[in-house]
């Protein structure tokens, strides 16, 4: 088709259908949205999902309860330890598990440090959309701190597969402490670096204030979770609503916002970032030496029946639903996940912005694709 | 004119083309090193030592690539479209000189023909983003337009006023005014204004609107590969040295500010280098807002160049005239263009967003929250 096709011959001109991706550099992964222009003002949108689609829900009923733990290290590939994490609260509450206090810290320490992970790279790529290139590569730098440091505890970069059913896979090496105050002390700083490149940039306000304001009201009917819904004014984070493993035990912060536009879920996710620090440097004090598994059988079979979890993953209310029917593999695994109710917001956060906000406000729900597919 | 002096200037031609070619591939070093160094990075290492051949091997790259021509493409209209960029990119040059005597020609309408050629490379951005026919390229080319009428105008104002100050178009009497004091602390507020305008005239950040890699794509230059692609970019590249010169010249003082106490040859050639040194200042502070900058968004653009641009540098050319009509001393001028920076600083710090400050954010802590639930639960009416 020509563009000049799209000219109607009395002169009028007609809206036109723009492609963004699936190869389109700021969706996050491949993700397709077909925008309905009218010059640089977006009439309608239309998200697309699946090309990422890997059947994740139906290969687990095909593995063991403790296979399971790898596949869902592949849906939320920024944040894996999180993804596992539900998964195997999910098993242990099936199986009525006690886990040892040393394995939770070990798991909360990780968490935590995952979430500043995941919301260092979306400070990089966020920086990227509004078109900064220099936070991406300050974001990445402290990613890749964690991710060594991950690197030393669970022996993988990224596909860790070390949160297992009942605690998990070992304890820290010895050099773990040392390392991990190191990388504590030189976060603290870097969050602060990087908050002074970029939060307070007058062009970077420009761009995100304002931009895609959403209400209480429309994020409760999206089922929008996370940073994303706490922007919105609503005090609601799983950690303090439902407090699942240790999290009773530690005093933190819940950032809140109050306009709901994307300035606020930048900086609330900058503001998490210290809050995870302080949980991180509360657990270092708590923490004691023991144990890191619970007893159990090494073929887990749990009794007949379902539960659902819910956890704060960094993108927001990360929920499993496991049916077992007393064999060795899971009957049913539904994920909840966060990255695909927070799109579904989209075609409405779209409406009559810019061309350039689409980008804005697609970076600022932070979807990872391959949760959203799944 | 006789055959010698053809020949004079088809030498002084392909020299000026030459040594172009050269500086601007080597502005792309300069670039990716001093990004790396704000990033934390090496740049390129590889190639030479410290990667000084880099250049060499992009361009050989470049060159040997296959030359790609999607299907749909308006082919005359595609092909030309990399000469109509690159074309008036040199030909400004023509009359930019590097001191008194090393000039291919100077004109005395010099500022009117800089400001007439440089608005015709926009031509060529039009031409690519319709030619390609890729709705993207299409997006920036009109982007570039939308970005041009919006900086033009100031463009020529901030111009305007230094020919005032120095009663002349031509370049070099501009140069040799400022012996004295340069433009610069004349006219702060010109200044300013030439490197916004500027800035947006060569599309770098934050007014990298019409190829925005995270919007458009690139823009008009989506479908360019090899050889076109290369001129492309050599093209923005002469043009950032052409608007560094240009800034040098009308507001630094260029070789004569301040003046040198030496004679003959050597007052030539340390000239030539001071003339150098401070286009090369220039170039690192547009790298330098390169690294730091988001991008705007077009219509935040044009509303900044009309409503901010358009009127200040009104407010520019009537002080400078009144001072010029009435002979009064420059540093009134000076005093005026200062205040006026900060009346606008404060406008702009004030404006846009009424609740700049982190207090939107507020960190309510977890035992509150759990032991007072927040009242917002039970106002909710969910539909």
């Amino acid at each position: 088709m020509k563009i000049s096709e799209n000219i109607n011959e009395s002169g009028s001109t007609v809206d036109m259908l723009i492609n963004m991706g699936p190869q389109h550099p700021s969706t996050h992964g491949v993700f397709r949205l077909v925008l309905q222009l009218d010059g640089e003002l977006i009439v309608d949108a239309e998200p697309h999902i699946g090309y990422l689609h890997r059947g994740s829900e139906k290969l687990c009923e095909t593995e063991s309860y403790s296979q399971v733990v790898t596949l869902f290290d592949r849906l939320d590939y920024v944040a894996n330890l999180n993804s596992e994490l539900a998964y195997c609260m999910a098993v242990e509450k099936l199986l009525e598990l006690q886990i040892p206090d040393r394995a939770w810290y070990i798991r909360t320490i990780l968490c935590e440090l995952n979430r500043i992970s995941s919301h260092m790279l979306f400070y990089g790529v966020y920086g990227l959309d509004v078109g900064a290139m220099t936070p991406v590569l300050y974001g990445f730098r402290e990613r890749e701190r964690i991710q060594s440091l991950f690197e030393q505890v669970t022996g993988a970069r990224m596909m860790h597969n070390y949160i297992r059913i009942g605690g998990v896979k070992e304890d820290t090496p010895p050099e773990f402490n040392e390392n991990l105050h190191a990388v504590v002390l030189e976060l603290e700083k870097a969050i602060e670096e990087c908050d002074e490149l970029l939060t307070q940039n007058e062009a970077f306000l420009a761009r995100t204030k304002n931009i895609s304001c959403l209400t209480i009201e429309d994020a409760i009917d999206f089922g929008v979770t996370g940073p994303i819904l706490r922007s919105t004014g609503l005090v609601e984070d799983v950690r303090i609503s439902e407090p699942y493993g240790i999290y009773d035990r530690f005093d933190f912060g819940i950032p809140i916002g109050s306009t709901g536009d994307c300035w606020d879920r930048y900086y609330i996710r900058m503001q998490e970032m210290r809050e995870s620090l302080s949980i991180i440097k509360q657990a270092i004090k708590q923490m004691e030496p023991g144990e890191v598994q619970a007893k159990m059988r090494r073929i887990v079979r749990p009794p007949k029946g379902e539960c659902f979890v819910r956890t704060e993953s960094p993108r927001g209310d990360l929920g499993v639903f496991l049916v077992s029917d007393g064999s060795q593999n899971p009957y049913r695994v539904k994920v909840r996940a966060p990255s695909f109710a927070n799109l579904q917001a989209i075609k409405h956060m779209l409406e009559g912005v810019y061309v350039a906000d689409a980008v804005v406000i697609l970076g600022s729900l932070d979807i990872v694709l391959g949760e959203v597919d799944r | 004119m006789t055959w010698e002096a053809i020949g004079w200037y088809v030498i002084g031609a392909f020299g000026l083309f030459i040594f172009l070619s050269i500086t601007v591939m080597f502005l792309t070093w300069i670039e990716r090193k001093f990004l790396a160094r704000i990033q934390q990075r090496m740049g390129p290492m590889r190639v030479g030592p410290h990667g000084t051949l880099q250049p060499i091997a992009d361009v050989i790259k470049l060159i040997t690539k296959e030359d790609i021509l999607p299907s749909w493409t308006d082919k005359p209209i595609y092909w030309l479209a990399p000469l109509a960029i690159f074309i008036p990119a040199i030909a400004i040059w023509v009359t930019i000189p590097f001191s008194e005597t090393l000039v291919l020609q100077n004109l005395d309408l010099g500022l009117l023909y800089i400001a007439a050629i440089s608005v015709l490379s926009v031509l060529g951005l039009v031409m690519a983003g319709w030619g390609s026919a890729n709705k993207y390229s299409m997006l920036g080319g009109l982007r570039a337009v939308g970005q041009l009428i919006s900086y033009e105008i100031p463009f020529i104002m901030a111009i305007l006023g230094v020919a005032i100050l120095s009663q002349s178009l031509s370049l070099i009497d501009i140069v040799n005014d400022q012996s004295a004091i340069a433009n610069i602390i004349v006219q702060p507020l010109g200044f300013l204004i030439f490197l916004a305008a500027g800035l947006a005239e060569l599309g770098r950040t934050p007014f990298d609107i019409h190829h925005a890699e995270s919007e458009v794509v690139g823009g008009p230059f989506v479908e360019y590969s090899g050889a076109h692609w290369a001129i492309i970019q050599l093209a923005e590249y002469v043009n950032t040295f052409a608007i560094a010169a240009l800034i040098a010249i009308l507001f630094l003082g260029g070789w004569s500010w301040p003046s040198m106490p030496f004679t003959g040859i050597t007052n030539d050639f340390l000239s030539l280098v001071w003339f150098l040194i401070k286009i090369y200042a220039v170039i690192l502070l547009i790298f330098w807002i390169r690294g730091t900058f988001p991008r705007l968004r077009i219509d935040q653009l044009m509303s900044f160049g009309w409503k901010v641009l358009v009127p200040v540098s009104f407010i520019n050319i009537v002080f400078t005239a009144i001072i010029r009509f009435y002979n009064l001393h420059w540093s009134i001028l000076t005093v005026i263009s200062l205040i006026s920076i900060g009346i606008i600083f404060y406008l702009i710090y004030k404006t846009p967003q009424k609740s700049r400050k982190k207090d939107s954010i507020r960190i309510i802590s977890a035992k509150d929250a759990v032991n007072n639930p927040p009242k917002n639960y039970g106002d909710i009416n969910v539909r």
